[in-house]
Order: C-alpha cells, then structure tokens, then sequence
C-alpha cells in the first residue's frame, strides 16, 4: 500500500460576525419598493384606508435595518462559515449521497424561476416534456416501475405518499381497520419509522442477526400477519449490507396480504445493477437531490421520486404528467388518487435538474457512477481497516456502497468517542461525519459513503486525517475532547440548546432570557 | 492524451489506469466480479439499461435541455395574474446572489462547528420570522404552506388530547387534501376528523354560526387563514380565537407573510400557532419549486415540544460573548425517536429559508410596510377598473393582493375567458369553478408589487374586448 498523503494545515473562516439583528443603523434600507403610481394612489387613496382599521400592523415589526451592502457581506461571511460540498472531500456525510451537482443543471433550471406551476398547459410543454421522460424513460429503466410521481419534496415526504398509497389500496379492499401494521428494519431510515406512524400505523421495527447483521428472514415471517399493511424498508441499509434474500421477502409479504415499499436512499451503488421490479417491490422511490446529482441545498429543496407499478398507478397523487400523441397533460381526474401532499405538481425544477444529469451520464454513466461509488467504498474499507482503534461491526464481508463502522475500541482504550472525533475532523477541513440514526446499535458509528465523485487521492487524503486523528487519540486525546480548535466557532454550551430557560430560537426571545438572566444575577448581587 | 469515452467528467476514477489500480488493492477483477460477491445472480440486471444516448458534453447538453425549455413561455414574458399559493413577487439580485453561493447550495447535514454560517443564518430566518408573527419560536422551514398547515394541526390534537380539528371551508382544496393525508383516513384506528366550517358568501369569512354550531369539548383546534386562499381579510380572527378558547380548543391561523407589514400579526387576535408560506420571501417561483411552510408559536415548553421539524436554538461557546447555534430538543424528532417521534422531520426546504432571511434584511420594517401597501394599493385599483367593466362582479371586498372576479354576467366561462387573454400574452386568474362550485364562474386573480399601472390597464382591455 502507498504511504499516506501528508495533512495540511486547514482553519476555517473566522468572521465572528454578529447576528443580523445586531447590525446596522435605524433608517438604513436594503432595497426600495416599486414605485406606485400617482393614478393608482388618487384611484384608491391611502392603503391604510383599504383595510379595516382594527386588521392594521401597530407598530412596524423589529426588523434589521441595513443598506444593500452590509446585507450582502453579512449572508457572504455566512455562506463562508458553511463548509459546503463543493469545498471539501464530503463523503463523511453517509448515506446522503454527497455527489457532485453539475453547475451546467443550476444555469438551466434558471428558465423556470418566473414560470408559475398553474400556467396554461400550453404554456408549459416544455417542462412537462422533462417531467414525463425522466419518469417514463429514465425511473422506469432504472427501477423497473410504470408510473411516477414527483409531487413529495423530499425522500421522507414520498414514504408518506407510499404509507397513503398503502391507506387507499387497504382501504378499498376493506381492510383498512384490519391492515395497520408497517414493518420496518433498524438499518432503514427512521423516516420508514415515523413517517407510517403519522399516516395512523403501528410500526413494528427487526433487528438484524446479531452476527452477521443481516435483516433477519425469521424475524420478519415472526412479524407478518393478518394485520400487515405493508413493509418498507431499505436496500442496501445504512450498514452497508445488502439483503440478499430480499425477493423471498416481498414474496412472503404478498402472501400475508401486504404491499412492499422500498426506500432507495442508498440506490447510488446500484443504479442499473440490481431494481425494484425484480426484487418484487410494489413502489420505490428515489431522492432526486442524492442520486441524481440535484443539490442539497443546505438540507433541501429536494424531491422524493415515486415509482410504483400498474397496479398502483391509480393512488398516486394528483396531478400526473400524462402524454397524449406530442402533447403532455396534467391529469387531475383520478377518483382512487390519494389526493395531495403538496401544492401544485411538485418540485419541478429538482427534476429538471435529475433530467440533465441523467441525460449527461446515460445507461453506461450510471453503470460506471454505481460501479466507481461501490469500488471507492471497497477501496476505503481496504485503507480504514488499518486505522488503530477501528472496527468493521458485523461478519458479512462485502459492503455495498458505504460500511457503518465503529469506534467503540478508540473509546474503551483512549476514552475519545465517535463525538469527540467528529468535532475534530473539522479542524482538518473535512465536514462532520454522518455517524448514525438512533438508536445507536453499532456504537460509536460512522458512515462514509465514497460516491463516484471522489477520486483515489480524495480518499487517501481523508483516510490520512482519520490516521492522524486516530494518532492524536491515542498520544493527546484531550486535543481531540477539545476540538474543534480551527472552526469558526468554539465549543458550545449545548446543554442551552435543551434548556427551556436558556433555548432560544428567535433573538427576541434571546434578549428576553438573557435580560432576565442578568436581572437574576443582579438581584443575586444585591442579596 | 488518448481520448477515452469512458471516462467522464463528473467520475475521476472511471480513468482506467486509476479504477485498476483500486481493483487491484481490493482483489477483484470489476465491479461485475464485486457485486458478484453482494447481490445474487438472480437480482442482478443481466442487460444495460436502455436509456437515450448521453450527452457528456456541457455544450450539447445544454442545446438539448434549453431546446425543450424553449417551449414553456414564462410570467415575465406575459403578464400574470396567478397566484392561488405561489405567487410572482419581485426577487432582489442579491437574493439569487445568495441562493446560488456553493457553500450553501452543495451544504447538507454538517454539524455544528463545521456549518456555523448555515445554522446562524437559520436562526436569523427564525428570528425575523418571529418579528413579522410576533412569536418567539419560529422553525426551519419543512415542505410548503399546507405541510406547515397540517402539522400544526396534528400538533392541536397532541396538544389537547382531543381529535376533531375544524377548518375554515375558504382554505384551498389542495391543502384541505393534504391536511385530510395527515391527519388520517376515517377507516383507521387512530386518525383526526377534519370539518369545515362554511364560510359567508357576501364577505367571504367564517361563518361565525357555523363556527359555534361545531365547536365542543371534543375540538382540539381551530385553522383559518390571513388572508385566505380567496384574498379575504379574515377581521373576525377575535371572535374566531375566543370561542375557540371557549371550547378548549388551539388556534392556528395561517399567514402570507409578505402581508404583515401592514396587516395585524395573528397573535393580535389570539393565534396559538401561526403557520404560513415563505415563497413570496425573495424565493421565485420556480414553477412551484420555491415554496417553503413555517410554523411559530410562544415560547413554551409544551409547544416546543410538539414541533415535527427542526428548531436552531442559539447557545454560548467557550469564548465570552460568542454565539453558537444548534439544534433544540432534537430528540423530539424523528431521526431519534423513529415511530415515537412528534411527525416526522426530513430534506425539505432550508435553502429557501436563507434566502428569506436575506430578502427580509434587505427589506427591512419599512420595506416590508411599503411592499404591503403597494400590494393592497395596486390590488385594489386592479379590483376597482375591472368592476368598471360590463358583467364583472368583484365578490369579496376585504382582500389583501388576491380577489375573486366572478364572471356570470358574462355569459363566458372562465377558461373561454383565460384562453382569449392567453392569446394576447396575458395569464389570466386562476379558475375557481371546479373548485367553488357555489361562486359560479369565478377567478381568482393575484395582484403584487411587481404589476404597473400599464399592466393592470392591459388587463382590463383586454377583458372588455374579450368580453365584447
């Protein structure tokens, strides 16, 4: 193996900017307002008198008051405390998925910035063209699915369109009040959890085989009964490990009557590889903003892309982007439709974005982007296996796209945990670690997820700050319980953040704790 | 260099040389040889995917995706009169500016002392939300209006223990569907009852008989907008709030933010928990792309605790007089309590909440006055020319930026009508027949800032020749 790349030095960029709120002189203004005309004004009179008297503001709200300026270096010297993908070897980030988005995709979903989604249909041909294709074309190739929706604005908001999807079917059947168990696995996103509990089911969560960590068959035939709604799950899980017996799962939860739906969170190793429609899946879906190259946005905008088959094609939300000869249509008129879980036909530009990159990599791209994303993993897991006081938890050898490992031997010899070393990743300018959902079942978890955007040199590079911080444990692990020490911010007091006396989520609300609490002190002062 | 078609430019290690040696450390031959060892033969697609041919090319890319975008026309290429939840307000350079920094566009889940300028400008977004709602909590954002809608009133039952929530019948039949998804099918065990409340057909607000009729000892909450989906400026929000208390019930009210520098914050009228759409905050709208629901409440426990999204609390550092940020209560989510958690939290929209936070600082008090009272001046004269014309009946007359057009007198249907504005480049509003049967051939037309008086002239030229 090649000796490791020497760390650099890294600090992040310390502005020690104020809130906003702190900013700025009474009478300062950003931007001015169109102007109204005269003729408009002499029409109307005054807006005050347009409106009862008793539905007028009092006083003005208290907000900033600051020239344009001042705002733009303000929102600048925050973007720069942000250390964003684009900036930094981000696969510590598990499954999230952090590939690159392609710059070309942001300059064209610009064309939609003034289109509003109720236009003429006529007037929209255009993005409805991409909406249809990126389903019928490029989601049914790579899932095997038949019909799609793009209406959830996130991968947790499409297992609620599937949970709906789920209500419908049960109840038509009669079997609603009867059917109202969802069955999930640890290793699955939580939101394949809660998500189903809000949509009014009980969730029963397995756990894997102690020793291999695979999700266990047994387990789930033990779950499945009359009551069974449905699964959902994911495939690979967070662990890494696919289930390879996941075909006789869907087949054992047809036959107990429920549906089978599957979270594609950790499709990027697999696009055009191993789909829903042969491991025998009702519906899938797939983030828009992980696999297809549309940004994460700082945590969203994102879509969640619903794929279901013909037999369910009549629950999916309305409207569907159908096509008829040349011309495409928004198609309200589906009486079983679930209705809707979000205005309008969802986050259109998202998919433009997916469209562009999916037509930039085509069936051989994919391939080699899941192909590359499954041997970066591979080649990670070679590298980190050598790190003192990591551990691979689980005895199933070969891991898909990421591996869920442990430091738990770090902490037990050195006493820094996964928390301690993910403050100090920081100071190397890596992003925090993804370390794991709750509960934590592999303890002291972390997640990389080295997706085809990172090159060999990337990853040796973030395996040597892993090597280095593993070093530091072992001979100062005070450094390491004291990091971050070149963040642009120090160690916080995060038991405030818990603290109804202390929390604060509004800086008005602030001031008033903080005014209080000086008061307090102050009339401690004088006692 | 050997031009290599299988390399390309977004996968650095699909260079031959690079990928073999990877394979080579690992000890396969391929990634064939690899998922061999993951994924039986059975569940493996034995064929490539057939997929149109790519265009690895930027410059071909972008002729074919702006050939297909070259068909769409847009609101600036028109004049547009939509609005029914996105609506066209004007979006300050600096917005866009801000919207499209790297740092923040590819930032995702980091951590607190890697991401502190994300999270600052979270809690900033939060705070000048509170200002404009006069609440001291405010959240991140989660997916729209009618998600923030549906959340609080998920958050009225928990709060109350009770499962009945009324809802003003003048709240769009979209978000009444997704309030319906959330709280629940009738068929099952746990779920929410969800009743309109009528609303009054000359004024356009609750129908304060029908409101007391259903409120009991069974209602957890009671949900009406500001203004609503019609336009209408809902002036009974005290006497709405009051019997609601009466009954034991929370009350949430909806707002259009851009509205309340000059419109009264719902907690003047006794809101619990305000809820509302940040689009019209600096966000395009992006062909519905750009909308974005928050939710306030007061500051107290029992309300932070039922909160579904995240909530960035500010906290000191080590250093004196540093601020740190991060999240409160974050084991009230679902990503710790899984099936137990208070809704569920997930990628939605944060970016749009930078975004607001810069638009609202650029605006300011007096912008946020002025912007609102341009909305209500231009709406208005737009209302008033248009009742000039032959047939033409404006139905509601407390609005603020939307009114209701009915179009009876006319004897033309709504989209007759849209159809011949359409060819004159003009978006009519949007139709509300098959929506509100009862108001006949009504439209809902959208007036803001960003319309002139030579716009809104256009319109009712339009309209008299079209109606002719």
């Amino acid at each position: 193996m090649t000796s490791s790349p020497k760390v650099r030095p890294y600090h992040a960029p310390k502005w020690s900017e104020p809130v906003i709120a702190e900013l700025g002189r009474r009478g300062e203004r950003g931007i001015a307002v169109p102007e109204v005309e005269q003729e408009i004004r002499n029409k109307v009179g005054k807006a005050s008198g347009l409106v009862l008297a008793k539905m007028l503001r009092g006083g003005p709200p208290m907000l900033p008051e600051l020239s344009q300026p001042q705002v733009l270096r303000h929102y600048l010297r925050l973007s720069q405390m942000t250390l964003g993908m684009d900036l930094n070897i981000d696969f510590s980030e598990g499954t999230c998925t952090m590939k690159y988005s392609p710059r070309v995709n942001e300059e064209l979903a610009r064309a939609l910035a003034d289109v509003h989604p109720l236009q003429d249909e006529r007037t929209i041909q255009g993005i409805l063209e991409i909406v249809y294709k990126f389903g019928h074309v490029f989601l049914r190739e790579v899932s095997g699915m038949d019909e799609f929706s793009f209406q959830p604005g996130g991968g947790s908001e499409a297992v609620f369109v599937n949970a709906c999807i789920m209500r419908k079917f049960h109840e038509l059947r009669g079997e609603l009040a009867q059917r109202n168990e969802i069955i999930t696995t640890i290793f699955s996103h939580p939101c394949d959890a809660a998500v189903p509990a809000t949509a009014g089911f009980k969730v029963i969560t397995l756990y894997p085989d102690e020793d291999t960590g695979m999700p266990s068959t047994e387990a789930l035939k033990a779950a499945l009964s009359k009551r069974t709604a449905g699964v959902m799950i994911t495939n690979p899980e967070d662990t890494g490990i696919f289930n390879p017996d996941i075909d006789e799962w869907t087949t054992m939860v047809h036959e107990a009557g429920g549906l089978c739906s599957y979270d594609q969170a950790n499709a990027n190793a697999i696009m055009g590889v191993t789909r829903a429609r042969e491991a025998g899946f009702d519906m899938c879906f797939f983030n828009l903003h992980k696999t297809f190259g549309s940004p994460h946005g700082s945590d969203g905008p994102a879509c969640g892309a619903v794929c279901v088959t013909k037999d369910l094609a009549e629950f999916l939300p309305v409207p569907v982007v159908t096509r008829a000869g040349r011309k495409y249509h928004l198609d309200y008129d589906r009486p079983n439709s679930i209705g809707k879980v979000r205005d309008f036909m969802g986050n259109v530009p998202v998919v433009l974005r997916a469209y562009s990159w999916a037509m930039s990599m085509g069936a051989e791209g994919m391939r080699e982007a899941a192909g590359v994303s499954a041997i970066n993993s591979s080649y990670l897991e070679k590298k980190v296996l050598g790190i003192r006081g990591v551990t691979k938890p689980y005895s199933t050898k070969w891991r898909v796209d990421q591996i869920r490992w442990s430091l738990e031997k770090m902490n037990r010899e050195t006493g820094v945990s996964v928390v301690d070393v993910n403050r100090r990743v920081v100071d190397y300018g890596i992003q925090s670690y993804f370390l794991s959902h709750h509960p934590w079942v592999v303890p002291d978890p972390f997640t990389p997820e080295p997706c085809e955007t990172y090159s060999k040199a990337d990853i040796d590079y973030w395996v040597a700050v892993l090597e280095k911080i593993s070093e530091e444990a072992y001979s100062d692990p005070e450094l390491i319980k004291g990091a971050p020490h070149s963040s642009s911010v120090a160690r916080m007091d995060e038991t405030a953040l818990d603290d109804p006396a202390r929390w604060a989520m509004t800086w008005r609300a602030y001031m008033r704790k903080k005014g209080a609490q000086e008061e307090g002190r102050q009339s401690e002062a004088r006692q | 260099m050997a031009s290599d078609k299988r390399v390309h430019p977004y996968i650095p290690n699909s260079v031959p040389e690079v990928k073999a040696e990877l394979l080579n450390e690992i000890g396969v031959k391929d990634a064939d040889e690899l998922y061999s060892h993951m994924i039986p033969d059975r569940l493996r697609l034995k064929r490539p995917m057939d997929l149109p041919s790519p265009l690895p090319s930027e410059s071909d890319l972008r002729r074919h995706v702006e050939g297909l975008l070259a068909k769409n026309s847009t609101c600036k290429e028109n004049i547009s009169f939509l609005g029914a939840g996105c609506w066209q307000h004007y979006v300050p350079a600096v917005c866009d500016e801000i919207a499209r920094r790297a740092e923040f566009l590819s930032a995702y889940s980091g951590e607190y002392y890697s991401d502190l300028g994300r999270f600052q400008a979270f809690f900033e977004f939060q705070s000048m939300i509170g200002e404009l709602v006069d609440m001291e909590v405010a959240c991140l954002s989660t997916y729209d209006w009618s998600a923030a809608a549906a959340n609080a009133v998920r958050m009225t039952s928990r709060l109350t223990g009770r499962r009945e929530v009324l809802v003003a019948g003048s709240v769009s039949p979209s978000r009444l569907s997704t309030i319906r998804n959330f709280a629940g099918l009738p068929g099952m065990p746990v779920h929410i009852d969800i009743k309109t409340v009528g609303f009054d057909s000359l004024t356009g607000m609750v129908d304060l008989g029908d409101l007391s009729r259903k409120l009991s000892s069974n209602t957890a909450g009671v949900y009406f907008e500001n203004p609503s989906y019609l336009g209408v400026i809902e002036s009974q929000g005290d006497e709405i709030s009051a019997a609601a208390h009466k009954a034991g019930a929370e009350v949430v009210v909806g707002v259009d933010p851009i509205s309340l520098g000059v419109l009264a914050p719902p907690t003047e009228y006794g809101a619990d928990i305000v809820c509302g759409e940040v689009q019209p905050l600096g966000v395009h709208m992006n062909c519905g792309g750009g909308l974005a629901g928050f939710i306030a409440s007061r500051d107290e426990e029992r309300y932070v605790a039922e909160y579904p999204t995240h909530l960035i609390s500010i906290a000191p550092t080590r250093r004196e007089g540093e601020h740190g940020f991060g999240y409160c209560r974050f084991d009230r989510t679902s990503y710790v309590a899984r099936e137990r958690a208070k809704d569920w939290v997930g990628t939605a929209t944060a970016m749009w909440t930078i975004v607001a936070a810069n638009y609202l600082a650029l605006m300011g008090p007096q912008g946020m006055k002025e912007v609102g009272e341009a909305i209500l001046q231009k709406s208005h004269y737009a209302a008033q020319i248009l009742a000039e014309l032959e047939g033409l009946k404006i139905l509601f007359p407390q609005f603020f930026k939307e009114f209701v057009i009915n179009f009876d007198a006319t004897g033309k249907s709504v989209p007759a009508v849209n159809k011949a504005l359409l060819k004159k480049g003009i978006f009519g509003g949007k139709d509300l027949t098959g929506e509100y049967p009862g108001l006949g051939a009504s439209s809902l037309y959208c007036v803001t800032e960003v319309h002139s008086k030579d716009d809104i002239d256009r319109l009712a030229h339009a309209l008299s020749e079209v109606l002719r």
